[in-house]
């Protein structure tokens, strides 16, 4: 197989005006005899369905929550970047094509990114058109905050419920395509299959989660818009139900999966408390704007604190690290996620951490309070620090906040063309669950611009150059061998993972899989914790398939079942990710092998022999992943190694 | 600690339900609410009983999707949270905890403590919408919007759709909700054009949707976990009249 990325010729800047120009238009009148699947309706699943329809095409779309308003989207706090340089601070489309790719410690497609920092603007500008209430200055312009990895002001927010807004608004416009009868909406209802016959993507699979009726879908293009697969390490910032069942199956199906070992570890989250804990809550990172980070210099003042002998604010100045500021000092607290990830857990390890568990750094506000005054700190962080306090139980405007690295965010996903298209013609996958633009670490506010970018502005053109060469008639009827075939799938599956009717609830084999992940595949990982862990995985398949406890049955709302499947193609991506960690002889980004780090502790990449994006290719259960290799070129950036110094 | 829950359970819309009790030791006050539930599932799987279904997502206040109604109140007794936000420390050892789904003719229960809540979807879609198609914006700067405006726009914006203001109501009226997603786009430049026809559209499917009149008890906006203020229902009674008597449409 040779992997196609169809970036256009031409200079950088040009590439995408030349690109919409070549590509083959469906004419308007045409449009509706073409109907399109959109599974998923967070940021990019929601903006895709409504830009669609309102071209005219058919769309339905799928979600697993109750209501498309509630997509994991809606937990976005922090920004949206754009490259509207309203600050004057020096910011262009190339500033922020360029900090995108050095951010993502180059191994991202320059074409792709130059075209999301491209129409970075025309999102903003769409977004307040729907009536996103965003933050303004007192003039009644749109106003902005800066964001790591940055050192221009680009970052636009709505408090500190940005994707809500961006989220909202992409809803209302889809519920006014919802209202035109250009959009079918499908809630509760969860893709299980993918169907592929001669070659292109011809439909889905679904269960509807309230009475379990497994259904067939036809469609002429099918995108995947189903997120990020965080949750496979158990513990995340992730909403419970975010999974990656949609891309695994659709993976077995012969779409490959990119870098799947690139996922971020976000270093500002709230740290673990107890064993019963089901998820982990992010603090923005635009905390780290005002917030200083530090533990104590000593590791005898670390226990103390640990200890309850001593409280942070005892400590003098004198005796406080800190630490980023100290090794970074031209971008200190804001150095991008993975450095300040590994930088917090480098100095736990150290015996220096605090809390409890000693897994944990400070998060101070004490300066910037004294500086800008209680209130315009209450202002900017106030319902953060609402949410800090109703978790842990203390007060940040008196005590530092205790902070910890979780995982976030996830920059491998199904390998897609310069047309988000993957390797399945006809199916597509946008946003977070495709791997195209972040390369092994993602800048903040970033997600969010590229569910968006798109969804409202990529995807409107590209799928139409698909949809005009197979033509309208080019669709297969749910009634054909290959659907009915493709539903008894579905219902085996079901069926077995119903009758194995063991003794341990999915659970737990969720959390046991969590925890492999985050040992050896999380912040740091080692040749040997990679082999370890693969075996521990393939230990852990063979007891969940024949010991894990479904209770229920399929003809009703069964949330253990949903779970039990969501868990089942976890484990098999877990073993996909241990192969792709050990594969890349390197560190890059939130990739970071300790056999390939400087001795100051730092990433040394290499690009003589990893500029390239991993894909892997599906070739049956229990065989290996086949590895394919698409090259990274870069024509107009320095491949430098990245320095926050 | 240790508590005594009693739970409502229903298997669906088509059976009775009732309230079944349980009692679990060794909750620690740290956990949340929804991860006292988890340990109750997991104690029923081990046992081979069904666990209670119940909704949930973010599990950080911002999705709107848990939805229990607990010891007689929504989202339970914290004042400006939802029911994921609820931490076991707001309750005393040893004490019952009654957990109902939300009540209202439209929120049918789907099962045990799961209510359908689509009807908040048909609401929007009647009008709560700016009429824009992708592409078609202008510059995003053109329009200055006082702060003051913008602000009072995403006081209204807040709202996750969680509906505990139908629940909190005698008469399971969605005004709190309604008015809110009228009231963010009625204060906004950009909401102008359609904003009698969106009063309009959106509260007679809010009335075909079987939720209850207001009778402005302000209890919707006590048990609201975004705290939406009642002056938004003010202002859609104003939006709406005012739609009515120049009326063109419905
Ligand atoms: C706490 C938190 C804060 C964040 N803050 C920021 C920020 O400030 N700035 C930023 O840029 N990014 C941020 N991110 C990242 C960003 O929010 C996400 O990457 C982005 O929203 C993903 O959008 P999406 O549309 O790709 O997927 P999602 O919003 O995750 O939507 C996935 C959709 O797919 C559906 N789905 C999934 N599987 C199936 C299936 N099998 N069948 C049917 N439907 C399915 C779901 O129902 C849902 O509708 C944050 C992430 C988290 C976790
Ligand atoms: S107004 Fe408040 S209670 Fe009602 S749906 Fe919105 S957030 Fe929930
Ligand atoms: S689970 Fe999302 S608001 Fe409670």
């Amino acid at each position: 197989m040779k992997l196609e990325a169809k970036i256009p010729e031409g200079p950088l800047a040009e590439k995408w005006a030349r690109h919409k120009f070549g590509l083959k238009l469906v004419n308007p009148a045409n449009k509706r005899k073409y109907d399109i699947i959109v599974v998923g309706t967070g940021l990019a699943g929601a903006s895709a369905a409504a830009s669609l329809a309102e071209l005219g095409y058919n769309v339905k779309a799928f979600c697993f929550q109750d209501s498309p308003r509630r997509a994991h989207s809606i937990a976005a706090q922090g920004g949206i970047n754009a490259a509207k340089n309203y600050q004057n601070d020096g910011d262009s489309v190339f500033r922020l094509f360029y900090d995108t790719i050095k951010g993502g410690d180059y191994r991202a497609r320059e074409g792709n990114v130059y075209r999301l920092a491209e129409v970075s603007v025309n999102i903003i500008d769409q977004c307040v058109a729907q009536g996103v209430p965003f933050a303004r200055e007192y003039g009644g312009l749109l106003a902005n905050r800066s964001f790591g990895g940055a050192q221009v002001s680009r970052t636009f927010y709505a408090r500190g419920q940005t994707g809500q807004q961006l989220l909202l608004g992409a809803y209302s416009a889809l519920s006014r395509q919802v209202a035109n009868g250009k959009v079918k909406l499908y809630p509760r209802t969860e893709m299980l299959d993918l169907v592929v016959e001669g070659g292109k993507a011809r439909g889905i699979i679904t269960r509807n989660l309230v009475t379990g009726k497994i259904e067939s879908h036809s469609a002429h293009a099918v995108l995947l818009c189903t997120g990020g697969y965080g949750n496979v390490f158990y513990l995340s910032t992730n909403a419970m139900g975010s999974n990656v069942t949609a891309a695994w199956r659709a993976h077995k199906h012969g779409a490959l999966f990119a870098n799947p070992c690139f996922t971020q570890i976000h270093p500002t989250c709230i740290p673990v408390k107890g064993d019963y804990q089901s998820k982990l809550t992010l603090m923005s990172e635009s905390l780290r704007n005002d917030g200083r980070v530090w533990v104590p210099k000593r590791k005898e003042d670390s226990e103390k604190i640990r200890k309850g002998l001593m409280k942070p604010t005892d400590l003098k100045e004198e005796d406080r690290d800190y630490f980023l500021e100290r090794r970074y000092p031209s971008f200190g607290n804001l150095v991008p996620r993975d450095v300040a990830s590994r930088n917090a857990k480098y100095v736990c390890d150290e015996g220096r951490g605090v809390s409890k568990t000693g897994l944990a750094v400070y998060l101070d506000f004490a300066d910037a309070i004294k500086r800008d005054g209680r209130k315009t700190i209450e202002a900017k962080y106030g319902n953060l620090f609402e949410m800090y306090e109703k978790i842990v139980d203390d007060n940040p405007y008196e005590t530092p906040m205790m902070i910890y690295p979780a995982v976030h965010y996830t920059m491998g996903g199904l390998w897609v063309d310069y047309n988000l298209m993957t390797t399945i013609p006809g199916l597509y996958a946008l946003g977070e669950a495709n791997f195209s633009d972040h390369g092994a670490n993602r800048l903040g506010a970033s997600a969010l611009m590229q569910g968006l970018a798109d969804g409202y502005f990529v995807i409107p053109y590209t799928v139409g150059d698909y949809l005009a060469t197979i033509g309208p008639a080019d669709k297969v009827s749910v009634d054909s061998p290959v659907f009915k075939q493709a539903e008894q799938r579905v219902q085996d599956q079901i069926q077995r993972l119903l009758s194995i009717n063991g003794t341990t609830p999915v659970d737990e084999y969720h959390r046991k899989l969590g925890l492999i992940m985050w040992d050896y595949c999380g912040m740091s990982r080692t040749e040997e914790g990679l082999k370890k862990a693969k075996k521990m995985i393939q230990e852990l398949k063979a007891e969940f398939w024949s010991n894990v406890k479904v209770t229920g049955d399929n003809e009703e709302m069964n949330q253990t079942l949903e779970q039990a499947g969501r868990v089942a193609d976890f484990i098999e991506l877990g073993e996909l990710m241990v192969d792709d960690a050990l594969n890349r002889n390197e560190s890059c980004g939130g990739h970071f092998r300790e056999e390939y780090s400087t001795e100051d502790g730092e990433a040394k990449r290499d690009d003589e022999n990893y500029a390239y994006v991993a894909a892997w290719e599906y070739k049956g259960e229990n065989q290996p992943a086949v590895l394919h290799k698409e090259d990274l070129v870069f024509e107009n950036v320095k491949l430098t190694q990245r320095s926050y110094k | 600690m240790k508590v005594n829950l009693k739970v409502w359970r229903q298997k669906n819309n088509n059976t009775a339900g009732k309230l079944v009790e349980y009692s679990l030791d060794n909750i620690s006050p740290d956990m949340s609410f929804l991860e006292m539930f988890d340990v109750l599932n997991a104690e029923l799987i081990r046992k081979g009983d069904e666990p209670v279904a119940f909704d949930h997502d973010c599990r950080e206040g911002i999705c709107g999707m848990c939805s229990m109604y607990i010891n007689g109140r929504a989202h339970g007794p914290q004042t400006g949270a939802t029911t994921c936000q609820l931490h076991m420390r707001s309750f005393s050892d040893g004490d019952t905890i009654v957990v109902e789904p939300w009540r209202a003719r439209a929120f049918p229960v789907i099962k045990d403590l799961m209510v359908d809540r689509t009807a908040f979807d048909r609401v929007v879609q009647a009008g709560g919408y700016v009429s824009v198609n992708t592409g078609s914006a202008p510059d995003a700067n053109e329009i200055a919007i006082p702060r003051t405006i913008a602000d009072e726009a995403m006081d209204a914006a807040q709202c996750i759709g969680c509906g505990a203001c139908v629940a909190a109501c005698k008469n399971a009226s969605a005004m709190l909700f309604v008015s809110a997603k009228v009231s963010h786009m009625a204060v906004l430049p950009q909401g102008q054009a359609e904003r009698k026809i969106r009063a309009e559209r959106m509260v007679a499917q809010m009335d075909a949707e079987g939720f209850g009149a207001c009778s402005f008890t302000g209890a919707c906006s006590v048990e609201c976990p975004k705290s939406i203020s009642l002056d938004h229902i003010a202002r859609m009674n104003r939006e709406y009249l005012g739609a009515k008597l120049t009326s063109e449409n419905v």
